[in-house]
């Protein structure tokens, strides 16, 4: 019988099922950090328990780093939980071991899911889970790849299982070239749009179609990332030319005869021609136009040519009513156009558009000019260590600062604002992160999401512009 | 982890859709490297108002959080079943939940119980009309009743979970028991995907 890419995944590491189709699934790639880990470890320890396959664990801090003070070392860490969870994180490998570890300050530290693919550490065919919620991003290698949540770290670690029940197939076409300034930040925004942040529950999501294989891994990631804001636990993409090229000379990727075998296996890994989706969604490409969010959830989107939605004009009570909410969380009037919107800091980073694609593409924007003077920051916080030695290496960071930008160290930053990288309440920020949550980047303050060039665009005009009408 | 038999609890009723684990526990209080002391970040932000639902007197003690469609959706962090269980409660009930947190919950003894709808509605009715509205969840039976039995609702749940959840056991254990099947799949997938080791 055909078998979809998520079928195939899923069969090949079932270990056991019980009646009522509860499966334990083998685990290929676990990745730690701190935020999430300490209790698991503290479990096993309580237990007497030892991880299972330690070649298994690729550990680094990210969440909670500080982007600035490097020079000072863990001294540099000022808010005192944050560096308790750096050291306990460190214990911890110390204790347990893992198969490596990128540690605060180290050249190579970064955000999991940056590195993970960076360091070939993320291959097709695997099984990865991480206790954060965005490790469907690894789906873009045609991976089996989801958030966990702490009891399951510990699961992991003790087992190499994970607890689970097959999700049903999901798949969404994106058909026909994209236009320009449009980027993969808003295929995956638009579809939020369309099906809502909890349209895809209970799914495992293929993303398909033209537009999604004109893709770089990096826009890929970027899609599969966000698959978690559409309500899947999973999304993936099936294997391509551009995954294996991608992967060829990786630190952890396989070489010599067993590259060229791994390469057979993974050419498998798509689905077949017929398989079955319990559900399928067309999307044009050609439709799609820049995104950005005005609302506290990632489904209340709009594209850049459009207004504020008016809550007078929904009929759903419930909806109307979170709306208001929005609304007034936001500090925005029912109907401004989206242009009209001026901004306080700006956002390049995160696991959703952190990597040197996405740093090259703002920096384009954002070359021989000038931050516009109401934006009070404008930070651009590579994805790791080696995303920001490469940016160097092509000057970027000058461009950045030349502009009036700040180059950090890698991290999660402001993305959820653990670290000291925060909005104040009221401030209105263009993030290409992936959740504008209420108080998400830091108490009170006001996130619209969007891809790079929109924010680069929005950080030298000072408010949001139309990145298709930008020369 | 704590057995989940019969409980007869305080309602309290959250009426919002899509309430994230951002606003469960806001991050601010995940600081923390143990699995408890978390009750005070509980809606932290929302508690701010002194009109929120928890901070109104007939609430004290509620065991039971009755919610909306999508109810922890967002962060996978499992600080938020945490924060739920440190502050007492034991059981959320709503239409629909996110996966992440549906999981989290029964992995720490937190029953998320599945209504329908209309059946919510009626539950928000009942207890915004009468002060002190109990709940008496049985998990064997898998059923939602008032106190006084005249309304029932009965809800499904998977039977692995309830059995671990009856039982109190712990997943871990469960699963070493299948520690041969675990080394044997492994073997073969060493032995035919050798990369991935
Ligand atoms: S960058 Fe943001 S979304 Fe990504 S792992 Fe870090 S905190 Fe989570």
């Amino acid at each position: 019988m055909p078998q979809t890419l998520y079928d195939k995944l899923w069969n090949s590491h079932v270990v056991h099922v019980e009646t009522d189709g509860t499966a334990l699934l083998y685990i290929d790639r676990h990745l730690v950090h701190e935020v999430t880990s300490a209790q698991a470890y503290e479990g096993l320890r309580a237990a007497g328990r030892k991880p299972w396959r330690v070649e298994s664990v690729v550990a680094t801090a990210d969440h909670n780093t500080p982007t600035t003070h490097w020079e000072e070392g863990l001294a540099g860490v000022r808010d005192p939980f944050a560096k308790l969870q750096i050291e306990t994180l460190d214990a911890n490998i110390r204790q347990f071991g893992a198969k490596v570890y990128f540690p605060y300050l180290d050249r190579q530290q970064g955000i999991v899911h940056v590195i993970g693919p960076e360091q070939g550490a993320t291959l097709p065919g695997m099984t990865v889970v991480c206790g954060d919620s965005h490790t469907s991003t690894h789906g873009a290698f045609a991976c089996l790849a989801h958030g966990i949540g702490t009891s399951e770290v510990e699961h992991v670690l003790a087992t190499q299982c994970l607890v689970t029940k097959k999700m049903k197939n999901l798949r969404i076409n994106v058909e026909g070239p994209l236009g320009r300034g449009v980027t993969a930040k808003d295929i995956v925004l638009a579809i939020i749009g369309r099906i809502g942040t909890a349209g895809a529950t209970g799914y495992a999501i293929e993303f398909a179609g033209a537009a999604i294989r004109s893709l770089s891994m990096e826009g890929r990631m970027t899609v599969c990332n966000m698959a978690i804001e559409a309500g899947a636990r999973a999304g993936m993409v099936a294997v391509d030319e551009v995954t294996i090229e991608y992967l060829r000379g990786r630190k952890f990727a396989p070489s010599g005869a067993l590259w060229d075998q791994a390469v057979a296996y993974w050419r498998t890994l798509v689905s077949d021609p017929g398989a079955k989706f319990d559900r399928e969604v067309p999307i044009n490409a050609r439709e799609i136009k820049p995104h950005v969010t005005w609302g506290t959830s990632p489904e209340m989107v709009v594209t850049v040519d459009d207004a504020v939605p008016d809550p007078d004009r929904e009929n759903d009570a419930q909806r109307r009513e979170a709306m208001e909410r929005a609304l007034s969380y936001m500090g925005l009037k029912p109907r401004t156009p989206i242009t009209d919107i001026a901004i306080d800091k700006v956002f390049i980073g995160s696991c959703t558009n952190s990597r040197i694609e996405d740093l090259r593409a703002a920096a384009a924007v954002v070359r021989g000019r000038r931050v516009a003077s109401n934006v009070k920051l404008a930070l651009v916080v590579p994805g790791s260590g080696l995303v920001k030695q490469q940016a160097e290496r092509e000057g970027l960071d000058r461009i950045f600062r030349d502009a009036g930008f700040e180059w950090r160290e890698p991290g999660c930053s402001m993305c959820l604002g653990m670290n000291p990288d925060r909005l104040s309440a009221g401030e209105r920020c263009a993030s290409t992160s992936n959740r504008n949550f209420e108080g998400r980047q830091g108490p009170g303050g006001r996130t619209h999401l969007v891809s790079p060039v929109m924010a680069a665009a929005a950080a030298i005009a000072g408010h949001f512009v139309d990145i298709r009408r930008w020369s | 982890m704590e057995k989940f038999t019969v409980l007869n609890g305080l309602v309290a009723p959250l009426d919002r859709a899509n309430v994230d684990t951002d606003q469960i526990i806001p991050k601010q209080y995940l600081a923390s490297i143990k699995r408890t002391g978390f009750a005070g970040g509980l809606f932290a932000d929302w508690r701010k108002d002194p009109g929120f639902v928890l901070n109104q007197p007939r609430y004290k003690g509620a065991q039971i959080l009755l919610a909306r469609k999508n109810f922890g959706c967002g962060s996978s962090r499992e600080h938020a079943p945490w924060a739920l269980i440190d502050y007492g409660f034991r059981s959320v009930i709503a239409p629909s939940y996110a996966d992440i947190f549906f999981n989290n919950s029964y992995k720490n003894g937190l029953l998320p119980v599945v209504l329908t709808e209309a059946e919510v509605d009626r539950l928000f009715h009942e207890c915004n009309a009468f002060p002190g509205f109990r709940l008496v969840i049985d998990l064997e039976r898998q059923s939602v009743a008032s106190t006084d039995g005249a309304l029932v609702m009965r809800f499904e749940i998977d039977p692995f979970r309830k059995y671990c959840l009856v039982n109190g056991l712990d997943e871990i254990g469960l699963t070493l028991r299948h520690a041969d099947k675990i080394r044997e799949f492994e073997a073969r997938r060493k032995a035919q995907y050798p990369w991935y080791f």
